[in-house]
């Protein structure tokens, strides 16, 4: 079966986050009342796996070889069936 | 080991861009020097031919995903046999700037309890955010167990070009002050960043360009035959390389980044 899975790459509490302090910062001077941007990147897998739960298995193998340092990162996975 | 017998290998892959001076400052210190495409040793299997191996400079798979991390899983994932040997036997590895990042990905660094499944630390970001291509002072802090700076005194302030936006290096944040200290104790801290007359830069800018950790520039292993840093040692080798050339009247030979090639040569002609 075909399976989606979205794999969203965040960074973790307490480490600085200058490419968010940037365009928060450009944001402001555009006029917008902004507090604060976080950053993150968004991974969109297309996969074969026979069940959910493997395709779920594989996403977070995913996560944990490539898409994310665990020194700095948070990872959230989310699978779908793609009919 | 004598001095013709030293092979480098400069391991190349799309996107790197410094493995031809790289190649020159070693072939200069009248070693054999080889720039190779990764995919040449995977299909030759021939790695271990080589005495010395480096990571250059550039910008590897277009810095898809991580900077670095492509290049590491596909070196972990085609060519992890010959890599282990290489590791387990003590032959050296140098990683200069995406060599470095290459290699905190790989595991290689900083190597506290030997290659690590997964990276131990990042190179991320800068800190004032963007890419810095200038020239910085670091200060040598090594005790001595890095096989790749014995030429150069500890304490002493040499001067190298960097050329990055991801060379911020950083720990899990709950461990970095214990890290910290098993690289100190440990002897694994090589460079880092200070102000021309050697004073730490504290993580303020311009003295530290990316506001890594500790002011950290490069590392080494446990055994200190595997040696990282964000500068460009293979930038600093020639007098002409350097930026105030035009405006001194005597120049010396060669620019402090020789050093660092020097040491690995001489550590390998003597000891082995």
């Amino acid at each position: 079966m075909k399976y989606a899975a979205k794999i969203e790459v965040s960074l973790k509490p307490g480490h600085s986050n200058p490419e968010g302090e940037t365009t928060s910062r450009l944001l402001v001077e555009l006029g917008y009342k902004v507090q604060a941007v976080d950053v993150s990147k968004l991974y969109t897998v297309h996969l074969d796996a026979t069940s959910l739960a493997e395709a779920e298995a594989k996403a977070e193998e995913m996560s944990k070889r490539l898409l994310a340092n665990p020194t700095k990162d948070n990872y959230t996975i989310s699978v779908a069936e793609v009919k | 080991m004598k001095i013709e017998e030293i092979k480098v290998c400069i391991m190349r892959v799309g996107g790197t861009n410094c493995d031809s001076e790289t190649q020159r400052a070693f072939q200069e210190l009248g070693v054999q020097a080889e720039s190779v495409h990764v995919n040449e040793l995977i299909k030759r299997r021939n790695l271990l031919d080589y005495s010395v191996l480096v990571f250059p400079g550039g910008f590897s798979f277009g810095d898809y995903v991580r900077s670095g991390v492509i290049f590491a899983r596909h070196l972990s994932a085609n060519l992890a046999k010959e890599m282990e040997t290489f590791i387990d036997e003590g032959r050296p590895i140098l990683g200069i700037c995406n060599g470095f990042q290459i290699m905190v990905e790989y595991g290689l660094l900083p190597g506290f309890k030997g290659v690590s499944a997964y990276p131990e630390a990042a190179l991320t970001t800068n800190e004032p955010s963007g890419f810095k291509c200038k020239w910085v002072h670091l200060k040598q802090e090594n005790r001595g167990k890095c096989a790749f700076t014995g030429k150069i005194p500890v304490g002493k302030v040499i001067s190298l070009p960097i050329a990055h936006g991801e060379g911020r290096l950083l720990f899990p944040k709950e461990k970095e002050e214990a890290l910290l200290k098993t690289l100190i104790d440990e002897d694994m801290l090589v460079f880092r960043y200070c102000t021309k007359e050697g004073d730490f830069a504290e993580g303020k800018y311009p003295a530290s360009p990316n506001g890594s950790f500790y002011d950290i520039a490069g590392i080494c292993n446990r055994e200190g035959n595997i040696f990282g840093l964000m500068p460009h040692p293979e930038r600093a080798m020639y007098w002409w390389q350097q930026p105030d050339w035009t405006r001194q009247q005597q120049m010396m030979e060669y620019g402090d980044g020789k050093l660092i090639f020097q040491s690995i040569i001489d550590k390998l002609t003597k000891t082995s």
